[in-house]
């Protein structure tokens, strides 16, 4: 059989049992130690974190009501500061939504409450839906035509139809499995806004 | 587990003649078993081809052929890709590994008439791959876009203009413009991570089984195949590649990846004959270096294209410099029919292939270390000298090679 | 034995002879290069932000790849920035291509990889070996780069020199001393430099650290290759 030869067997000495196998081991420690460098060359280089550090934002001018683009690692961010009217809509809908309570890993640990944001008017989250990545639109008219009468406002992807609240949390029976996901951010004064970092020291 | 094993592999052997194959070039392929430590270049050579193959894919992953960002692309290779300094260091290192093993492997068959008669198409499909892996180096040189590369490529394709009556527009169709430029890079590019290594690949496989076809030659330059046992039908000299030789080279593999990885970690610049210094600049189109010679592997051909200083026969000199230097590759490929030996190896051969084959290493080595050398009237005779010398080893071997004494070969294999 | 000399001509051919580094017809002064001292390269980078990085740029090294020689990212964005870049950024010059090319008629090269093109001990000659001559546009002259394009940026620390020629023999003397002495110029160029070679080359620490393991590996991999070769080849006789 071709594997015999090299194959340990019954016919061979203990010695070069010991050897042959000794040998193959540190042969794949080799290849496994040869593959490293090669699957690390992979991961996102020096450039593309450098381009994907963490962006401060200036939100004094945002209004209430109004929703402010960023780009953070090449990807949507938005910065919604909410109305009073808007946050009022959160609690209402409860029972239609999937994680009302956040429960799923979607958001670090200080944006795990009602309105899944540091202060509760200024909602900061990536505008990637959780199905399939399309960017979904930001919906605030209330009870429009196209998505009924039960609609109080919110996010809802064009693509396949997954529907999101003013917090980013997703509606029942969508086929985004979550909630939209709250990057990491921290506010370096009321107005100054740093998004992709938790700490002041790697602005 | 044995059991599944097998049912596993009769399954495949219905499909496809696995078994047959792992024998016919494997276990069952009998090679002399007097193989000293020459033959371990054939194997290592395919080891340097298959980490240029793995190290290659990996650049390109990173690198850009375009002349505004090449330079570039390659620092960003060795500053911001992580391991990326290694992959280039394996890919650069490797270049010159592989035409150090190919140098060896050929001067073992130049020593044991490994070329002879019923190898020379063996022979001749090595010297295909000789002349791809030279163009491969080529191409590949002139990727980083350095200094080195620009001009280097400059002066090679400007051979080009050198041919009669075609060479102007011969030159502008390689280079897809009137100067090295942007377009060159890109096209040489596509050479360089495509057609070139295809082409190595088939040749490569092509040239293992004529070798299997041949069985390999030995130290001794006599046939095993001429005195098999009559029962077995197994050459009497012979023993299994595998488990024997493959053990062996392994030792083989890790003493040269020793040397190899000696390099790459702790002189990857070699002194400047892997990575020249001045292909640290970028190539800047309006100023050539003080000092330019290739990389280490072909300076000897470049000497003999200096070496031509006065035009003869009604052919100019830089016309002569480029037949030289093609002809001291082309030659190797008459060496089948221009050996009238009795014998093969050198171990039976008399004082005057000795002494031939000795002067046309020392000239090698002394057109290599000109080629390093910015000429002077003194350097420049010393090349025409030595491209004598080089040329009458292959000129004059149908006459030396027939009158020399040699000693009987024997019948049998020689401890 | 013919056999063995040729495969050891082949391996040792001169591995680190400079063969090809720039031939002067000034002897160059040696480097006191080590690129494992971080205080000496600490102090080299700030040199070069302050003295280099306005004309030239590194522009292929990162701000925080200094961590490489022991300085955290606020250390970096301390000393080493100063452009309102961020620390991710590319070491870019301050001046304009086009202003180089109006000030100095060419425009000054970039930094990243010097080391590696001109060798250590050249530039630290050139850095040293300055002097005054009128015939030059910028007043300036060197003994290793004749006519070089640059001025003497480093004059207000190591002084004026001038040429002094004996026959071949070219020597320079301090006309007026500068903010340094000579020992203490030296020390800066010194460090300068070593920095310029760990610029080139910046994970040149972690490839040797790197490589002594593989060489340590693949010593056990030979005598476990060769034990195994010795087995086999019992069978054979």
């Amino acid at each position: 059989m071709m594997a015999d030869s090299f194959s340990i067997n019954d016919k061979m000495s203990g010695r070069r049992k010991f050897l042959v196998a000794a040998t193959s081991v540190a042969g794949g420690i080799a290849g496994a130690a040869i593959a490293t460098p090669f699957l690390l060359s992979m991961m996102p280089s020096e450039r593309a974190k450098a381009a994907g550090a963490p962006v401060e934002v200036d939100i004094s001018k945002l209004e209430p009501g109004m929703l402010m683009m960023v780009e953070w690692r090449g990807r949507v961010v938005w910065v919604l500061n909410r109305t009073p009217e808007m946050l009022e809509t959160l609690p209402k809908l409860e029972d239609q939504l999937a994680d009302p309570n956040s429960e799923k890993n979607q958001q670090p640990e200080y944006a795990k409450n009602l309105t899944r944001s540091i202060k509760p008017a200024i909602l900061v989250i990536e505008g990637v839906c959780t199905h399939l990545g399309c960017s979904p639109v930001f919906r605030k008219d209330v009870a429009p035509e196209d998505l009924g009468p039960d609609w109080l406002g919110g996010f809802f992807c064009p693509c396949h139809g997954s529907k999101f609240d003013l917090a980013g949390r997703v509606y029942k029976s969508v086929p985004a499995p979550t909630n939209m996901v709250v990057p990491p951010h921290v506010y370096l004064s009321d107005s100054r806004l740093l998004i992709g970092s938790e700490s002041e020291g790697s602005a | 587990m044995s059991n599944m094993f097998n049912s596993m592999i009769e399954w495949i052997d219905k499909r496809f003649p696995l078994t047959s194959n792992w024998k016919a070039h494997l276990s069952e392929y009998y090679a002399p078993k007097n193989f000293n430590f020459w033959y371990f270049f054939g194997s290592l050579a395919l080891l340097v081809l298959v980490n240029q193959l793995i190290t290659g894919i990996f650049l390109t992953m990173n690198y850009k052929p375009d002349a505004s960002q090449a330079f570039a692309s390659v620092e960003y290779i060795m500053r911001d890709v992580d391991y990326g300094w290694l992959i280039r260091y394996m890919h650069s290192t490797g270049a010159s590994m592989f035409f150090v093993v190919v140098y060896l492997h050929m001067f073992r068959g130049m020593m044991y008439g490994s070329y002879r008669k019923p190898r020379e198409l063996l022979w001749l499909v090595g010297m295909c791959i000789f002349f791809v892996l030279m163009s491969l180096a080529f191409t590949g040189y002139i990727l980083p876009w350095g200094q080195m590369s620009y001009w280097g490529a400059q002066v090679i394709v400007s051979m080009f203009g050198a041919i009669p009556a075609v060479g102007d527009t011969l030159q502008q169709w390689l280079l897809g413009d009137f100067t090295l430029s942007d377009a060159a890079l890109n096209r040489f590019f596509a050479y360089h991570v495509v057609t070139l290594p295809l082409v190595l690949l088939v040749l490569v496989f092509v040239h293992i089984l004529a070798l299997h076809e041949t069985g390999s030659n030995n130290p001794d330059g006599i046939e095993i195949k001429e005195n098999k046992n009559p029962t077995t039908g197994i050459p009497v000299d012979g023993i299994p590649f595998h488990p024997y030789y493959s053990v062996k080279d392994i030792v083989g593999v890790v003493v040269f990846l020793i040397v190899f990885c000696g390099i790459i970690f702790f002189a990857p610049e070699m002194g400047g004959y892997f990575l020249e210094y001045n292909n640290f600049i970028p190539a800047n189109t309006l100023q050539t270096p003080d000092h330019i010679a290739p990389v280490w592997y072909f300076t000897p051909y470049y000497s003999m294209l200096r070496a031509v200083t006065v035009n003869f026969l009604g052919i100019d000199a830089k016309l002569w410099g480029v037949i030289l230097m093609a002809g001291s590759v082309v030659i190797f490929c008459f060496l089948p029919w221009l050996d009238r030996s009795p014998v093969k190896s050198i171990r039976y051969k008399g004082p005057y292939f000795k002494i031939a084959l000795t002067l046309f290493v020392i000239s090698f080595f002394v057109l290599g270390w000109l080629g390093t050398k910015s000429p002077t009237p003194m350097y420049t005779l010393l090349a025409q000298i030595f491209t004598v010398i080089y040329f009458a080893f292959f000129i004059l071997m149908p006459w030396y090679s027939k009158i020399d004494k040699t000693k009987p070969e024997p019948k049998r294999l020689q401890e | 034995m013919m056999k063995l000399t040729i495969a050891l001509l082949i391996l040792c051919m001169a591995p680190f002879s400079n063969a090809f580094a720039a031939e002067s017809s000034v002897p160059l002064d040696r480097a006191p290069v080590d690129i494992t001292d971080n205080a000496s390269l600490q102090r080299g980078a700030e040199s070069f932000v302050n003295y280099c990085l306005t004309c030239h740029g590194a522009s292929y090294m990162r701000y925080n790849r200094h961590r490489d020689i022991g300085l955290t990212n606020e250390e970096i964005l301390g000393k080493l920035v100063f452009t309102g870049q961020k620390v991710g950024d590319l070491m870019q010059s301050a001046m304009r291509k086009k202003e180089g090319q109006e000030w100095f008629g060419m425009v000054p090269p970039d930094l990243s990889v010097i080391a590696r093109s001109r060798g250590a001990d050249w530039l630290y000659t050139y850095l040293r070996t300055f002097y005054r001559d009128d015939d030059t546009a910028t007043g300036w002259n060197n003994l290793v780069f004749d006519r070089v394009a640059m001025p003497h940026v480093l004059y207000q620390l190591q002084g004026e020199q001038r040429l002094v020629a004996k026959g071949d023999q070219k020597s320079l003397v301090l006309d007026k001393p500068g903010q340094m002495s000579g020992a203490d110029f030296d020390k800066f160029a010194g460090d300068l430099v070593n920095y310029l070679v760990y610029l080139g080359e910046p994970h040149a620490n972690a490839r040797k650290e790197l490589g002594i393991q593989v060489m340590i590996f693949l010593l056990g991999m030979l005598a476990l290759s060769y034990a195994l070769k010795k087995e086999y080849w019992k069978d054979i006789h």
